[in-house]
C-alpha cells in the first residue's frame, strides 16, 4: 500500500500510523449531553465497506496528519489531503 | 554420468566439472546443471518419499513447481529443508540429503503407512482422531507428526545474513521467457525504466528447453542476444535467480508495490564477503507486464507418482537444456499436440521413443506421421492405465476398444496440457476464468496497471507470444509516457497446439495420485464429494489439495477437474480456489532481512555512553535506547548491592544520572499556553517563564496517557518533557491535537529528544558540585533558584540550560548540554564532583528511589489507570477542558471501588517483595473473585533496610494499615504485607526544597 502525502510524495504505508474514522470530530464540551457525544466520537464508529475517510499520520516523514479516503474492499486511495485545513488551503 | 545418460548439446559446461554429494554418496555434475539434471545424468531415479505414504518418489518436473524432489541442502547450521532439487543450481561441494525416509532413501521402514492407506484419507485427522479427546495433543499428533513430513529445521542459527531492499520503476517485467524478453524490449527500448525478474539463472524460459528457432537462430541464444541489447541500456535492470513471489497495493499514482526474492548466493557454497545469502526487494512498478509462462499439468492413472514418470516437458527440458536422457525406452502419454513433440526431440538425441499414447481419438496428421517414420508405436483414443516397478518398469495401455497391452519403458512423459501461470494475476482478489477453447483457467480480472503476456494468458505458441510480449511492453511504455520506438519482427513458428482437456483415467488399479507432494489420490477428491465437501474450498481443506509448500502447481486445477467430473458440473462451476503470496516458499529470514538479534531495532546511544562504558556500567534497554542500569565497582557481588550503594552516595553526597532519553518536545507560538492547557490536565498559562510544572496527559478516553515536566523558557516557548518510552507516542497525539483538533491555534512543535544531552546532577551536594562547575555563570542559590526554577544561560560560549526538578527526592539539578557536548560534559560533571564523593547511578538506582518516593512510573502509567487511581486527583483541573476531562468522569472511572495507588511493606521485613503478586484479603481463597488489585512496582529500600512496594489496590486510601496478602502463584509465594502511604521517604518533600 502506497500513500500520496501531499508534502513528501507517494510513500510506502509503513512510513504512516493509522488512527482510523476521519469523521470522529470532538464534540463541544460544553453541550449539556457532552457526555454522550464524547462517548459516541470515542467508541461508536462505523465500519463501512467501500469508502471511508480515515485519518493517517506520516510518523516517519512530515509529520502531518493527513486526510485520506479509501476503499476498505480494495484498499485503492480515493483522496488525501492535510488534515490541517490551514495547510490544505496553502 | 555412470550409464551414459549424457546427450549432445544443451546448456552445460563441459569443461567445469563440479563435485557433490546425495545422501553421502559422491557424484559429478557440470556447471550449468541443477541438482535435478545432475543427479538424472548419474542414474539416479529416487529423490525422496512422499509426505503421508513415504512412497518412492523421482523427479516429476524441472522446475519451481516441482513436488516430489524435496530435498534437505546443505549441512549444520545451513541445513536447509525442503529445497527443490529442480532449482538449485549446482556448486563445488554441495551437499543434499533425502528427506522424509527412515532409515534410508531406498529402504523405507515408514513406507508401512501405504499399507495403512485406508486410515490415511481424506479428513482422517477429523474422523480417526476424534476420541478420547485428550489422546490428540498426546498420542496422535505426535505420532502423525513423526510419521508424516517434510524436512528437518537445522535448529542452529542460521549464520548467512539477509537484506530487504526497494526498487522503482515504470515496466516490471516477471518472467524472461519469449513473451517477456520482447516485453522488456519494447518498454526499454522506449527508454522506459524496466526490471525484468526471471526465476531462473538463464535468460529465455522455455526457449531454452525446447528447440524452436527465431530468425534462424536457436532459442537459446535468441534469448541471449536479446539479454545483450537489454543490458546495453541504462535504465534497465535484468533480475536473474529472482521470483516475484507477491503482488500488493498500489497507491493513487497507481504504482504498486511487488514483492520479490533474489537468492544472491544460493548458488554458492557460502556468500561472498559482505554479500546477503537472499535479498528481499520491494519493487515499485508503475506498469507490470506479467510473463510467467505456463506450467504442464499431469494425467491422473495408477501408478502416476512413481520414479521415471514425469512431465513432457520436464523430458524436453533434461534433454535439450541439461543433455540428459532420463532414460533409453520412453513412452509418451499425451492429451495435445505439444506433448508429440517430445518424441522427435527425444530422438535427435538418439533415444528411441517406444509407444505415444494419446487420448485424443484424432492428432493432426502431420505429427502423426512423423511419429511413425521414427517408427514408434501409436496409440491413439487410449489410455495409460497403470505405472508399474519403481523406478517404472512397465505401463498397461488400454485402446479404445478396451484392448489391454503392456509396454516395456523406463521413462514415461506425460503431458495432460497447460495451465497458465495466474498465480500473481489472483493476489488482489481476481479471480480465473474458465478458457473452455485452451482447456484452460486464464486470468480474469487484473490489477490496475498489470497486463499479462504470452502463455501466462494462454498465448501458447511462440510467434503469439512474442508478438504479445512485444505489445504488453509497448503498452506499459506508452501508459508510463514514454513514446513507443519501432520494435523487431521476428521469424517464428506458431506451432500446432491442439488440446482436449483429459484429466483422469477411470479404472486405474494402482493409486492414482492428484497431489503428489501431500499425497492426495482420485479417490480421495471421490469421498470428499460423497461426503458433501464439493466446492473447490471444500475440497481444498478436507482433503488438503493444493495446500503442500506447492500451492498445487501442478495439481489443484486437476483436483477441480475430477471433481466436476465427479459431481456432474463444469469447471468453471465448481470453481477455484485463490493463489496467495509467495508464489514460492520464502524464508522468513529474507522478510525480517537485518531486523534480527540486536538489530531487531534501532539501538539509540546517549552522547555519555562512551563515557559510562569505559566506567563499566551494565546496559538496559529502554524503547530503542541503551541506558546504564548500574555501575559495578570492584568487590559487588550484584546488581542489588551496586544500586543500594549508588542510592545511599546520591542522599548523603551527590550522583549523577543520564535523562537524555526522556523525549524533549519543544513547543512555540502564540497559543502554545492555551495549547497546553487542553492537552495536560493541569495549568500551563498560569505558569511563569522561568518556573517548571509536573504535567498529567490523559488520552481522550479518560486514562493516563503520559507524564513529564514542562518548563516554560519564555511567554510563547515551553519545552516538554515525556517518558522514555512515550516520547513517540506522545508526539503524534500532539501533532494530532495541533493539525486535527484545534488547527486554529498557533502553535508548532518539534522534537529535541537528540539535541539535548541533559543530566540529573542529585544529592545534598548537588548545588556544591554545580557551583564547581559552571562558577558563576548563574546563582544557583535557593533563594535565585528556588525548587521548580528553570533557566536558559550561556556557559564556556555554549547555550545551555538548567532545571530544578527531583525524581530521587533529593536536591537535584537538570543540566541541558547541546548533545555534541554530552560527552565533555558528564566528564566535566565528575571531575567537578569527585571531592564531593560523586558516583554515577543507573536506572536500578533511579528506580528504589522513585519507589521510595511513590512516584509513578510506567509499571503504574499502564493505560488501565485514571490520574485518581495514582492519587493524582487534584491535578484534574476543574477551571478548564482537557483531552480526557469529559469521559474520565464516567461511572466506570469514577467509581470509589477502583483500585487505587497505596504502598506496601512486608509484615516480615526480612521477607522479599515482587511485582506482579495479587492482593488477596487474609484468609480469601485465590480465586478471581477475590481478586483486590496487583503489586505494580517493588524495591529494596536502602533508607528503610526492607523491600517496599507500590500497588493498585481496590478502596486503598481507606485502608492504611490493613494487613493484606501479596498472592504469586506463578513464583508459588504468598506474603503477608501492610497497606502503607506510597510516600515512604521523606514525604513533606523536605530535602527537595532544601
Amino acid at each position: 500500500m502506497r500513500i500520496q502525502c501531499p508534502f513528501c510524495g507517494e510513500r510506502d504505508v509503513g512510513e504512516f500510523a493509522y488512527l482510523g474514522d476521519a469523521g470522529a470530530h470532538r464534540p463541544d464540551p460544553g453541550l449539556p449531553d457532552a457526555d454522550e457525544r464524547f462517548h459516541e466520537a470515542v467508541y461508536l464508529r462505523d465500519n463501512p465497506a467501500g469508502p471511508h475517510a480515515e485519518l493517517w499520520y506520516h510518523a516517519f516523514g512530515c509529520r502531518s496528519w493527513l486526510r485520506v479516503t479509501r476503499n476498505t474492499l480494495t484498499h485503492e486511495f480515493l483522496a488525501v489531503a492535510f488534515a490541517d485545513p490551514v495547510k490544505a488551503k496553502a | 554420468m555412470n550409464d551414459g545418460s549424457r546427450v549432445a548439446g544443451g546448456l552445460v559446461d563441459r569443461t567445469r566439472p563440479i563435485a557433490f554429494s546425495f545422501d553421502g554418496k559422491a557424484f559429478s555434475g557440470f556447471g550449468g546443471d541443477t541438482l535435478a539434471s545432475a543427479l538424472l545424468a548419474s542414474g539416479v531415479r529416487l529423490f525422496g518419499r512422499s509426505f503421508k505414504y513415504h512412497r518412492p518418489r523421482g523427479l516429476l518436473t524441472a522446475g519451481s513447481e516441482e513436488p516430489n524432489a524435496l530435498v534437505e541442502l546443505r549441512t549444520g547450521a545451513r541445513r536447509e529443508a525442503n529445497t527443490r532439487a529442480t532449482t538449485i543450481e549446482l556448486f563445488e561441494g554441495l551437499e543434499a540429503t533425502s528427506q522424509n525416509r527412515w532409515p534410508t532413501l531406498a529402504f523405507d521402514l515408514m513406507a508401512v503407512n501405504s499399507l495403512l492407506s485406508p486410515f490415511f484419507v481424506a479428513g482422517f485427522y477429523y474422523k480417526t482422531f476424534m476420541w478420547p479427546p485428550a489422546w490428540w495433543e498426546r498420542v496422535y499428533e505426535p505420532a502423525i507428526r513423526r510419521a508424516a513430513g517434510l524436512g528437518r529445521a537445522s535448529l542452529e542459527e542460521d549464520p548467512d545474513t539477509y537484506e530487504v531492499a526497494h526498487a522503482f520503476c515504470d515496466v516490471l517485467v516477471i518472467g524472461a521467457g519469449p513473451a517477456g524478453l520482447a516485453a522488456a524490449l519494447a518498454a526499454a527500448r522506449s527508454r522506459a525504466r524496466v526490471i525484468l525478474c526471471d526465476e531462473d539463472f538463464v535468460l529465455g524460459g522455455r526457449l531454452n528447453a525446447e528447440l524452436h528457432e527465431i530468425d534462424g537462430s536457436p532459442g537459446g541464444a535468441w534469448a541471449a542476444k536479446l539479454a545483450a541489447e537489454l543490458r546495453s541500456f541504462p535504465d534497465v535492470r535484468i533480475m536473474r535467480r529472482t521470483t516475484v513471489f507477491g503482488v500488493y497495493d498500489a497507491g493513487m499514482s497507481g504504482a504498486r508495490t511487488f514483492g520479490a526474492l533474489e537468492r544472491v548466493s544460493d548458488h554458492l557454497p557460502v556468500p561472498p564477503p559482505h554479500q546477503p545469502r537472499q535479498r528481499m526487494w520491494k519493487i515499485v512498478a508503475r506498469r507490470a507486464v506479467l510473463a510467467a509462462g505456463a506450467i504442464e499439468r499431469p494425467i491422473v492413472f495408477g501408478g502416476n507418482d512413481r520414479p521415471g514418470v514425469m512431465m513432457a516437458s520436464a523430458v524436453r527440458t533434461y534433454v535439450n537444456r541439461f543433455a540428459v536422457t532420463p532414460g533409453r525406452r520412453v513412452a509418451l502419454f499425451t492429451t495435445c499436440d505439444d506433448g508429440w513433440r517430445t518424441s522427435l526431440d527425444l530422438a535427435r538425441a538418439g533415444v528411441p521413443v517406444e509407444a505415444i499414447i494419446d487420448a485424443r481419438v484424432t492428432v493432426d496428421p502431420a505429427i502423426l506421421e512423423a511419429a511413425k517414420r521414427q517408427g514408434t508405436r501409436t496409440f491413439l483414443g487410449s489410455q495409460v492405465i497403470d505405472a508399474h516397478g519403481s523406478p517404472v518398469e512397465r505401463i498397461t495401455v488400454r485402446d479404445r476398444d478396451g484392448q489391454v497391452t503392456r509396454v516395456s519403458i523406463d521413462t514415461l512423459a506425460v503431458s495432460g496440457g497447460w495451465n497458465p501461470t495466474v498465480a500473481l494475476s489472483t493476489h488482489l482478489g481476481g479471480r480465473p476464468k474458465w478458457s473452455e477453447a485452451l482447456a484452460a483457467f486464464v486470468p480474469g480480472d487484473l490489477p490496475d496497471g498489470m497486463t499479462v503476456a504470452g502463455a501466462a494468458r494462454g498465448a501458447f505458441g511462440l510467434a503469439e507470444a512474442l508478438r504479445d510480449g512485444l505489445a504488453a511492453g509497448q503498452e506499459a511504455a506508452q501508459a508510463t509516457g514514454h513514446a513507443n520506438s519501432a520494435n523487431p519482427t521476428w521469424r517464428a513458428d506458431d506451432e500446432a497446439r491442439g488440446v482436449t482437456a483429459f484429466w483422469h483415467v477411470a479404472g486405474s488399479r494402482g493409486k492414482a495420485f492428484v497431489d503428489f507432494q501431500h499425497d492426495v489420490t482420485d479417490t480421495d477428491v471421490a469421498l470428499a464429494a460423497r461426503e458433501g465437501y464439493r466446492s473447490a474450498e471444500h475440497l481444498k481443506r478436507y482433503t488438503t489439495l493444493g495446500m503442500a509448500t506447492d500451492q498445487g502447481k501442478t495439481s489443484s486445477v486437476t483436483g477441480h477437474a475430477i471433481m466436476a467430473a465427479i459431481t456432474g458440473r463444469s469447471i468453471p462451476e465448481v470453481g477455484t480456489t485463490a493463489f496467495r503470496p509467495p508464489y514460492s516458499p520464502v524464508a522468513v529470514g529474507a522478510v525480517a532481512g537485518i531486523h534480527r538479534g540486536r538489530h531487531f531495532r534501532p539501538t539509540r546511544l546517549t552522547a555519555s555512553h562512551a563515557w559510562a562504558r569505559e566506567q563499566g556500567a551494565v546496559f538496559v534497554e529502554a524503547a530503542q535506547w541503551l541506558r546504564a542500569q548500574w555501575y559495578p565497582r570492584p568487590g559487588e557481588k550484584d546488581w542489588l548491592e551496586s544500586a543500594v550503594r549508588e542510592v545511599k552516595t546520591v542522599r548523603s553526597a551527590v550522583g549523577v544520572c543520564d535523562v537524555s532519553t526522556l523525549g524533549k518536545i519543544d513547543i512555540q507560538g502564540a497559543d502554545a499556553a492555551t495549547f497546553l492547557d487542553r492537552v495536560y490536565t493541569n495549568m500551563f498559562s498560569t505558569l511563569p517563564a522561568g518556573r517548571v510544572r509536573y504535567g498529567l496527559m490523559l488520552r481522550e478516553d479518560g486514562f493516563v496517557m503520559d507524564d513529564g515536566t514542562t518548563a516554560r523558557l519564555g511567554d510563547d516557548h515551553y519545552v516538554m518533557s515525556t517518558t522514555t518510552t512515550g516520547a513517540g507516542k506522545v508526539m503524534q497525539h500532539l501533532e494530532h491535537a495541533r493539525q486535527v483538533l484545534w488547527p486554529e491555534l498557533d502553535v508548532q512543535l518539534v522534537s529535541v529528544t537528540e539535541q539535548w544531552s541533559q543530566y540529573s546532577i542529585a544529592g545534598p551536594r548537588s548545588r556544591e558540585l554545580l557551583q564547581r562547575l559552571i562558577g558563576d555563570a548563574i546563582d544557583v542559590g535557593n533563594a535565585a533558584f528556588p525548587y521548580l526554577a528553570c533557566v536558559e544561560f550561556a556557559w564556556l560560549g555554549l547555550t545551555c540550560r538548567l532545571f530544578r526538578i527531583s525524581f530521587s527526592g533529593e536536591l537535584a539539578y537538570e543540566l541541558a548540554v547541546p548533545a555534541r557536548y554530552g560527552d565533555a560534559a558528564i566528564r566535566a560533571i565528575v571531575a567537578a564532583g569527585e571531592e564531593f564523593g560523586i558516583t554515577p547511578y543507573g536506572t536500578e538506582a533511579l528506580g528504589i528511589m522513585r519507589v521510595e518516593k511513590g512516584h509513578v512510573a510506567g509499571n503504574e502509567l499502564n493505560g488501565t489507570t485514571t490520574a485518581d487511581d495514582l492519587g493524582l486527583g487534584k491535578m484534574m483541573s476543574q477551571r478548564k477542558d482537557f483531552i480526557g476531562r469529559v469521559l474520565a468522569r464516567r461511572p466506570g472511572l469514577a467509581d470509589p471501588g477502583r483500585a487505587v495507588l497505596v504502598g506496601i511493606t512486608p509484615v516480615d521485613r526480612s521477607v522479599r517483595l515482587n511485582a506482579g503478586a495479587h492482593f488477596l484479603a487474609m484468609g480469601a481463597e485465590s480465586l478471581l473473585e477475590n481478586d483486590q488489585g496487583y503489586v505494580t512496582s517493588v524495591a529494596f529500600s536502602p533508607m528503610l533496610g526492607h523491600w517496599i512496594g507500590l500497588g493498585l489496590l481496590s478502596r486503598g486510601r481507606e485502608r492504611i494499615g490493613e494487613r493484606i496478602r501479596a498472592h504469586d502463584p506463578l513464583r508459588g509465594k504468598d506474603t503477608a504485607v501492610e497497606v502503607v502511604s506510597p510516600y515512604f521517604f521523606d514525604p513533606e518533600g523536605v530535602r527537595l526544597k532544601g
